[in-house]
């Protein structure tokens, strides 16, 4: 078979995985890129800052609940706000298509002024590039963003019986966009998830307990579940029935055939805390709109070795791996 | 949700297992679900790990993707070279490997590639681009073929002269009668496909249960209907009976859907086929009917005979006729794996293999 760079490579599944390390990791080799975290903490000048970079190509630009722009700085405000950092500065650049419309460009950067205002961080700096017809597809933004870090937290700490918090629904954005392509015969009222999380993420640091946190995005729950059971060498169990999947949601994967489970997600929190503090951390998550339908969906086992064991609604048992490349409707 | 969480009550799955322990006794039983979607639903809900033990389910060659020969995928990356022309496929087809490339690397070398949801869509794909030409590649069971005859009747209706129909469709009856004839096949009942019964009806399976003596139930893809299809087939088995009997009596008439068995009547024409894994079985594909040819991407290209290459050691025929699982086979999780599969049943999410490795 021929080597080249598929789509698949940029799904987030271990195709991609699997690409970061034989090919980014192997070169950049260094202590902070193997944490393979989503950005790195960096001490300058004797402070702990976070930092992160992110590209964004979805299509179409404008979704129900949001745009490539609003994405773009609530995306890379997650990302540090999940890091256990307060975001800050943010960086933006623009690889624009020749012909398209300024007004398009213009609706875009005032998202993205809105976002950053209801988030709370500046964008401080940016570049723009301008490619011939076709040599992208309309506008590609890419964002870095620092935050100063306010707790340090690592899968390393993440022990058995420790428990795992999922702050809403799963699949909204992916879905939205999926629909908005208009590729399918139907229409659904999905709305992006779309969200700063910094605020729930300043939160919940406050209680002790709480050890790790992440923002399923690309692959979804069930990548990123994988990602912290591979880090900690660890099984993780989750039941399917606490999950929850909203009925739009659920009825375009029964269509098509989508595992919910793998879609992405971009205003959604997946928090590993201490057993005897989850209490108190679901009672904040649950105070703040964008967790008010926090559960517990799993816990941390001492058995399976670096797997997710999925317990399913009938009361069944699967193994829920990490998905190879994109997923694909099935044909009947 | 109304209609899908009612299929999934814990408490009646539980009940149906209970019923299935009493039934069952001692004795062991071997059930072969021939449809892909019931594979992947038996997965996914996890019934396997729920059922006695002895109580042994087989994925057979349900999967339109897994049973698509490698010459087919060979001539459909042959024609992504011809300039000017579009492929337009189903998702599933994109990491089929064919004797040395995919789809989806030929995509990624710049041919014109387009994944589709339906036939329908390359019909649009083919009016939208008039001075290409747009090759669809038609695979699937009885379940997929009527939409794919009615957008050859509406392409032709439309006038639409450069759009094409790469045909391997299969029809699943044929497939089955070379199970049952098959003297080493150690199968007690058959979950049949309920999506194919919704159109071919009940008739065309009777033979199982006739012929052979093998107790069948069509069944649903929830994991009420399939339990319960295993609790059929496992009265039969103890009322020492073959019948074939519907679970899924509130898709599938006895008779099917005469509509849609016009449509394929109209369009196709049954022909031998070739199944990856299974060899070539005697009418059990179907072709563009004389009324079609200009449709034919076959016959439009002068696409010739191929032989087929399989990878050596591959025991995917095996696996599509239940001689073997996905884990006897040497290549398992080692050099086949969903990121790089040898074989159709690793590469497909229907797939017996991919379902394995996917779900454990």
């Amino acid at each position: 078979m021929d080597k080249k760079i598929l789509l698949a490579h940029g799904s987030g599944g271990s195709l991609s995985h699997s690409l970061i390390d034989k090919v980014f990791l192997k070169n950049f080799d260094n202590p902070f890129l193997s944490e393979k975290d989503d950005g790195a903490i960096v001490e300058i000048g004797g402070t702990r800052l976070a930092f992160t970079t992110d590209s964004y190509v979805v299509k179409p630009i404008f979704f129900p609940g949001g745009d490539i722009g609003k994405l773009s700085v609530f995306g890379t405000v997650n990302d540090l706000a999940v890091m256990g950092a307060e975001p800050l500065y943010i960086s933006c650049g623009f690889i624009i298509e020749e012909g398209l419309d300024q007004r398009v460009l213009e609706e875009i950067a005032l998202s993205m002024t809105q976002a950053a205002q209801i988030a709370g961080v500046l964008l401080v700096t940016g570049d723009t590039k301008v490619v011939e017809k076709g040599g992208a597809d309309r506008i590609y933004i890419n964002t870095s963003g620092v935050g100063i870090v306010k707790k340090d937290l690592s899968v390393k700490g993440i022990e058995t019986g420790d428990r795992i918090i999922l702050s809403g629904s799963v699949g909204e954005h992916e879905v939205s966009v999926l629909l908005a392509r208009e590729e399918f015969p139907f229409r659904s009222r999905v709305t992006s998830d779309l969200a700063p999380l910094n605020q729930l993420a300043s939160d919940i640091l406050e209680v002790d307990g709480v050890k790790f946190m992440r923002d399923p995005t690309r692959g979804g729950l069930a990548t990123t579940l994988n990602e912290i059971a591979e880090g900690i060498g660890l099984g993780i169990v989750v039941y399917e029935d606490k999950i929850g999947v909203s009925d739009g949601v659920a009825a375009v994967c029964e269509l098509i055939g989508l595992d919910p489970l793998y879609l992405a997600n971009e205003g959604k929190m997946v928090v590993v805390a201490k057993r005897d503090c989850t209490g108190e951390v679901l009672k904040i998550m649950k105070g703040n709109p964008l967790g008010k339908e926090s559960e517990i969906i799993g816990e941390v086992a001492a058995e399976l070795n670096g797997r997710v064991c999925l317990r399913t609604k009938i009361g069944g048992t699967r193994i829920l791996d990490m998905l190879a490349g994109e997923q694909l409707p099935r044909i009947c | 949700m109304k209609y899908i969480d009612e299929f999934r009550d814990r408490n009646l799955c539980l009940c149906l297992i209970k019923k299935m322990e009493s039934i069952m006794g001692d004795s062991e039983v071997t059930i072969m679900e021939v449809c892909g979607t019931h594979t992947m639903s038996i997965f996914r809900s996890g019934i396997r790990s729920l059922l006695p033990q002895s109580i042994r389910l087989l994925s057979g060659p349900g999967c339109p993707v897994c049973v698509t020969p490698a010459a087919y995928l060979d001539h459909a990356i042959a024609l992504s070279e011809t300039e000017d022309l579009i492929i337009a496929t189903f998702g599933d087809m994109m990491r089929v490997p064919g004797s040395i490339s995919s789809l989806e690397t030929k995509r990624a070398a710049g041919k014109k590639i387009a994944v589709v949801y339906s036939p329908l869509d390359a019909l649009n794909i083919a009016r939208n681009n008039p001075d290409k030409k747009v090759v669809f590649l038609a695979v699937g069971f009885e379940t997929t073929s009527p939409s794919v005859a009615v957008t050859a009747i509406e392409a032709k209706k439309m006038g639409i002269s450069n759009l094409y129909f790469l045909s391997a469709h299969k029809r699943i009856p044929p497939a089955l009668r070379l199970l049952a004839e098959d003297s080493e096949l150690k199968v007690d009942g058959f979950i049949l496909p309920g999506h194919v019964s919704t159109i071919i009806g009940v008739n065309t399976y009777l033979f199982l249960a006739e012929g052979y003596g093998i107790p069948s139930v069509i069944c649903g893809f929830e994991p009420l209907d399939i339990l319960q299809g295993i609790c059929m087939i496992l009265y039969q088995l103890k009322e020492r009976r073959a019948a074939v009997e519907i679970q899924y009596r509130r898709v599938v008439k006895n008779d099917g859907n005469p509509g849609a068995m016009a449509l394929l009547n109209k369009v196709f024409i049954e022909k031998d086929s070739e199944w990856r894994g299974l060899g070539t079985i005697a009418n059990s594909g179907y072709a563009m009917g004389e009324e079609y040819k200009e449709l034919d991407a076959g016959e439009v290209f002068r696409l010739k005979e191929r032989p087929s290459v399989e990878n050596e050691g591959c025991i995917c025929g095996e696996i599509l006729k239940g001689r073997k699982v996905p884990n006897q086979c040497p290549h398992f999780g080692g050099n086949c794996t969903p990121y790089s599969p040898l074989g159709p049943c690793m590469v497909s999410s229907e797939g017996s293999c991919a379902a394995y490795y996917k779900y454990g």
